[in-house]
């Protein structure tokens, strides 16, 4: 036996496999390490605060259960929220988010340890993502061997796919979801290769706290199911297969059900049939193939056959009048969203509003996976070689959240996992096949030949192969001189002897500084997409000063604390629903909508509110007693992410509720352009939206032109009057304008003429002070 | 523990026999069923089988009192009969795990590490039932 570079000799298999666990130890750690601090530059660039708009109301039910207890927290109804209607907490979270923040916080507390509740917040998901890279070791050393495992939690720990979700204070659901995500499907194949129920139940019990924990859990209950249905149809039923999918089901739906949020939804709505279905499915195979194991007749085979079909086809019957009856729910609009991506739009416009809802663009597959992506199908057909049973596993995950992963955004996040754990098998059989010492064994006089090759070491692997072969090719080759029919046949008597395999330490060495060196450049690119793209609060801004220096736009919260400091505790603050949750969490005060979409048409109302003149808005802010109106605005400092960007999106929905009243091509001007200067269309000016966002805006810049940079159009000099509603705060930036409603006039007269009669007795009403300054 | 599990085997060939002599089909390749499984089986598994049978009949039973009198405490209903499945469903799963027949395929399952599993699996099981009858 050859070796293309010297092994010492002289270890004892213990030591090594010792050796060999102690550095996979450190490598772990060292993993952990990593993908906890890539996540901290979030916090080292801004602050420890909670990101984005969601996370402020996990945050706040978060603060209540720590202060409160769970009970309150389980019975939390909270009237500040959906003003008037209330909303109950409870029962319409996934709450165990908040349940792993408040054990965290009551462990700590315990032992004496007084961390801020919001310290744990913004770290939960850090934390949870060094658990995610161990859940995905595991997988990995499932599918391979340990090696790839490694690589494969390397590649979780700092993938910017799942960076994106899990920065510190990004205090969402998906931050403990993927970890659970993982380790239910480790437990699930653990289960499965063993035939073990104890591992069905622990899977089972993950996948509770994978449902109490987000709404993704749907895709476990479909991917275990659609696994075990593959198996079946491959005709590879085992009883390890019924063992493992058995316990995993029946004990998982029962705990699902205890999740209020969930319910009997699992026994009442077509996407939870489907395990049932394949659970129904095994209990006949597994009943015939005992059955089949008593008598072997032919007879009772193909009656045993025919009675299995039958049921089969009964139970989709029954499935199908059941939903027809009304008694098992129909596909939501959310699923129908996934098949047919402008379903979203024409029926349900407020899915179709959220950002992470539109389909993916191919350069984002790049930038949060780079070179993983074009591993990821050298991986999946690596798992075609072997194709055991968990790797038919990786492949149906594979095909089923790549499609996802094109239709949404968000669902980036489930094919990340497997696009590392694919990308870590392909490439740990790469390094395998490269590192491996051993050369492939060949004919004697060969040996010598690619020896001696080798010693020179200047030859490469090809040239010593072609000597090799040359030598051993008999002397019918001699005729042939050329160097190119020696390679041929050398090629050829190498395939017919299997003579497969790399000669010589350099060949080896090229392709395995290829391979670190493409590594390297991967974790460039993490760092990079990590600290520039990824870890940005949104609700503190930063731009850059001409001299490099960081400059923070702290416009979200200025406007929040003047909220919480000069308003009375119940006053009512209406803005589009994105900012809801925020204003619930910073400013504490009473919102109409917030990012809790569940009531279509009390966001319509916004809608309708916000796009209306201000005569027929005014009734509808008094109605539900409206005290401040709340908009954003950046247009003077080229903030894109602003509430005329969105606007259209208010007046679609709103569009939806009131046909009538609301018509989209009417914010159009005819030319079917959405302008917002002195060429925008008369509903356009008229609405409120647009006058809140430009009222006195041409005054910032005296005689000279308003420009609105997000937008590059030229304001109109006379800006939009306000009747109806006064300026209450602008902050430094503008980007949030508060817009006071005003009281009926106490004469009884309409605000309109008592506005005009005030105006005419004195030019200049007093206006309140605001703090702004222009800046450019 | 071994010992009691070895009477398998060696019967097909007197299925084949009992299937081919008789006229009707059905009732003998029933009765030819029953006479493998008495003769085929170890007492274990069949007490196993008694237990299977009884959780089949008790889950019927919920079942036909919801369909005909009342689903009313929908939640004890689903607990009651979630248990009696979940209970059939892990029994059915200890009798995979250690039916001789099944032996190669459950090679790092031992008899002993099958019946804990039962008895883990129930207890989760019923924790949870006993959580959802309200």
């Amino acid at each position: 036996m050859s070796t293309a570079f010297p092994l010492p000799t002289n270890i004892s298999p213990t030591t090594v496999a010792n050796t060999a666990s102690l550095l996979r130890i450190v490598a772990f750690g060292l993993i952990s390490g990593a993908a906890i601090a890539s996540r901290l530059f979030a916090v080292i660039n801004f602050e420890s605060i909670i990101h984005e708009f969601d996370p402020w109301f996990n945050y706040r039910a978060t603060r209540v259960l720590a202060a409160k207890g769970f009970y309150e927290f389980w019975n939390w109804f909270d009237p500040t929220a959906w003003y008037p209607l209330g909303r109950v907490v409870g029962g319409t979270v996934y709450p165990g988010l908040m349940a792993t923040s408040g054990v965290i916080y009551n462990f700590l507390h315990y032992f004496n340890l007084p961390v801020d509740i919001r310290n744990i917040c913004v770290l939960l998901a850090p934390g949870f993502s060094a658990l995610t890279a161990w859940a995905t070791y595991m997988f990995t050393a499932e599918m391979k061997d340990p090696s790839a495992g490694l690589l494969a939690a390397a590649f979780i720990g700092i993938v910017p796919g799942y960076i994106s979700r899990s920065v510190a204070g990004s205090y969402d659901n998906e931050a403990i979801a993927i970890f659970l995500l993982m380790i239910t499907f480790y437990l699930w194949i653990k289960a499965l290769k063993l035939g073990s129920a104890l591992f069905g139940a622990l899977a089972a019990i993950f996948y509770f706290y994978m449902v109490a924990a987000w709404g993704g859990y749907a895709f476990i209950t479909n991917m275990i199911p659609v696994h075990a249905l593959v198996l079946l149809i491959m005709g590879r039923f085992s009883g390890r297969l019924y063992v493992a999918y058995c316990s995993w089901y029946a004990i998982g739906t029962l705990s699902s059900m205890q999740v209020p949020f969930v319910g009997f939804q699992p026994v009442r709505t077509s996407e939870h049939m489907g395990a049932l279905g394949v659970f129904g499915l095994l209990q006949i195979v597994a009943f015939a193939s005992l059955v089949r194991s008593h008598v072997s007749s032919k007879q009772f085979q193909n009656l045993l056959a025919i009675s299995v079909v039958t049921m089969g086809v009964l139970g989709a019957g029954a499935f199908v009048v059941m939903t027809y009856k009304g008694w098992i729910a129909p596909w939501t609009g959310r699923f129908y969203s996934l098949w047919d991506t402008g379903y979203a739009k024409k029926y349900i416009p407020i899915i179709a509003s959220v950002s992470e809802h539109q389909p993916t663009a191919w350069p984002s597959f790049f930038m949060d996976l780079q070179l993983l992506i074009f591993l990821f199908p050298a991986g999946v057909v690596m798992c075609f070689r072997e194709l055991r049973d968990e790797h038919v596993f990786v492949i149906i995950y594979a095909v089923v959240a790549s499609y996802f992963a094109g239709v949404m955004v968000r669902l980036m996040l489930t094919l990340t996992p497997v696009v590392c754990v694919s990308a870590a098998v392909a490439l740990s059989t790469l390094l395998d096949t490269y590192v491996e010492a051993r050369e492939p064994d060949v004919p004697e006089e060969r040996t010598e030949a690619s020896g001696n090759s080798v010693a020179d070491g200047k030859k490469t692997k090809k040239a010593g192969a072609a000597t090799a072969g040359s030598q051993a090719g008999s002397s019918a080759a001699a005729a042939a001189s050329s160097t190119i029919s020696d390679f041929v046949s050398a090629t050829k008597s190498n395939a017919n002897s299997r003579q497969k395999g790399i000669w010589g330490a350099d060949a080896r060495l090229v392709i395995i500084l290829n391979a670190i060196g493409m590594l390297v450049f991967f974790v460039f690119h993490c760092t990079w997409v990590t600290s520039n793209a990824y870890s940005s609060p949104s609700v503190v801004l930063a731009s850059t000063n001409p001299d490099g220096s960081q400059h923070i736009i702290d416009d979200y919260r200025e406007a929040y604390y003047w909220l919480r400091q000069n308003t009375p505790q119940d006053a009512v603050v209406m803005s589009w629903w994105d900012y809801g949750y925020q204003i619930a969490g910073m400013a504490d005060r009473v919102t109409l909508v917030d990012n809790n979409t569940w009531n279509n048409t009390h966001i319509a109302t916004v809608g309708k509110a916000m796009s209306s003149p201000e005569e027929v808005a005014y009734p509808i802010l008094r109605k539900h007693d409206v005290d401040y109106v709340l908009v954003i605005f950046g247009g003077l400092l080229g903030y894109s992410g602003d509430d005329i960007n969105k606007f259209l999106w208010m007046v679609r929905i709103a569009q939806g509720v009131w046909p009538d009243e609301i018509q989209e091509p009417n914010y159009f001007t005819p030319q079917g352009e959405y302008r917002v200067d002195d060429r925008a269309s008369e509903t356009m000016r008229n609405s409120l939206m647009y006058k809140m966002s430009y009222y006195r805006f041409s005054e910032l810049y005296g005689g000279g032109n308003a420009v609105d940079r997000v937008r590059n159009q030229q304001i109109p000099k006379v800006g939009p009057t306000l009747d109806y509603l006064e300026e209450a705060f602008t902050t430094e930036n503008w980007i949030v304008r508060i817009y006071k409603v005003r009281k009926e006039d106490s004469l009884g007269r309409d605000l309109k003429t008592a506005n005009a009669f005030a105006q005419g007795k004195k030019r200049k009403r007093g206006k309140p002070v605001s703090r702004r300054r222009a800046i450019v | 523990m071994a010992p009691k599990l070895s009477t398998t085997q060696s019967s097909s060939g007197s299925n084949k026999t009992i299937q081919t002599t008789s006229q009707s089909p059905f009732p003998s390749a029933f009765s030819a069923l029953f006479n493998a499984y008495t003769q085929n089986t170890t007492s274990r598994l069949k007490f196993i089988d008694a237990f299977l049978v009884f959780l089949m009949a008790s889950g019927i039973l919920q079942f036909v009192y919801c369909i005909l009198v009342t689903n009313f405490p929908f939640n004890a209903f689903l607990a009651g009969f979630a248990s009696t499945v979940g209970q059939f469903v892990l029994t059915a799963s200890l009798r995979q795990q250690v039916n001789p027949e099944n032996k190669l395929e459950f090679k790092e399952v031992s008899h002993e590490r099958a019946f804990a599993d039962f008895v883990f699996g129930s207890i989760i099981l019923h924790f949870f039932v006993y959580n959802f009858l309200g």
